[in-house]
């Protein structure tokens, strides 16, 4: 199915497009640093762009480079309000992972 | 040549994906990231995505990264975890079962989808390089424009909102004082 000519085709992109997702979903669920698990998320984000890309051109639609470009627009936002809200939680207190923060606990 | 290219690519984005998994010291995860961040860029260029190849070493290597080092620098939480214990039990191999199946379950839909990705267009315009014009920007910039102008809008907003939210958010609250 897969060809393995010297050319990468589009299901080499995708494919390592997955791994990389992968392993960004790998990083959420194992680290307990709120911001290496932040920087995780960007690496599914950018697994994602990349497929976006490579669909774009394989089906020949620039519509998948719109998209890339408001995911990157919404990335860079969502980027500021997370880590906004991490200063105000840390600020004030030693904690450094995700286990520390039981605020809600009753 | 674009076999070369993407083999290289592909090794950046996988160690340095890897590197922010296994990284101890923030600091060094976030490096590890500007590498996978520069592999894609890479890949865009390599698919003739020009313009996003642009905005993603200037916005995500430039701007994002930078405000990760801020942060940790800030916070001073670039103290070096311990990756060695494991707070709760059978998370670990648990994450890796995780993600392995995520990845067999996109692997197989990628490999089931690939007769159906090979029969349809072969490519974007490619940039036209006597007439000194690059047709990617123009073609991204004709569907931003146009066709998605109202969304393009909205992000504006978007960025205000979220400027404004993470004032309010860490400035020090003395709303009673005042």
């Amino acid at each position: 199915m897969i060809s393995l000519s010297l050319a990468p085709t589009a299901t080499w992109y995708l494919i390592l497009a997955a791994v990389l997702f992968a392993i960004g979903t790998l990083g959420v669920l194992v680290r307990r640093n709120p911001l290496v698990m932040f920087m995780c998320i960007e690496l599914m984000l950018n697994a994602v762009n990349l497929s976006f890309v490579t669909l774009a051109r394989e089906l020949n639609d620039i519509n998948g480079q719109t998209i890339v470009f408001f995911v990157m627009v919404v990335a860079a936002a969502e980027v500021v309000v997370g880590l906004g809200i991490i200063v105000s939680i840390m600020r004030n207190r030693a904690a450094l992972t995700t286990d520390d923060l039981a605020e809600l606990k009753g | 040549m674009e076999f070369f290219v993407f083999v290289c690519a592909a090794l950046m984005i996988l160690l340095g994906a890897i590197g922010v998994i296994v990284r101890k010291h923030p600091v060094h995860a976030a490096l590890s990231l500007v590498l996978t961040l520069f592999g894609i860029a890479v890949l865009f260029v390599a698919q003739e995505a020009h313009f996003l190849a642009a905005v993603q070493v200037i916005v995500y290597a430039g701007a994002i990264v930078v405000l990760f080092l801020f942060v940790i620098m800030l916070l001073g939480v670039d103290r070096v975890e311990n990756l060695r214990t494991e707070p709760l039990t059978a998370q670990r191999p648990l994450a890796i079962i995780a993600s392995l199946g995520l990845l067999g379950v996109l692997v197989a839909a990628i490999v089931n989808g690939n007769g159906i990705l090979n029969e349809r267009g072969s490519g974007i315009n490619l940039p036209d390089l006597q007439n000194g014009s690059d047709a990617n920007t123009v073609q991204l910039a004709e569907s931003i424009f146009s066709q998605y102008v109202v969304a393009f809008e909205v992000t504006s907003v978007l960025l205000v909102i979220a400027v404004v939210g993470t004032v309010l958010l860490t400035r020090k609250a003395k709303l009673g004082a005042k």
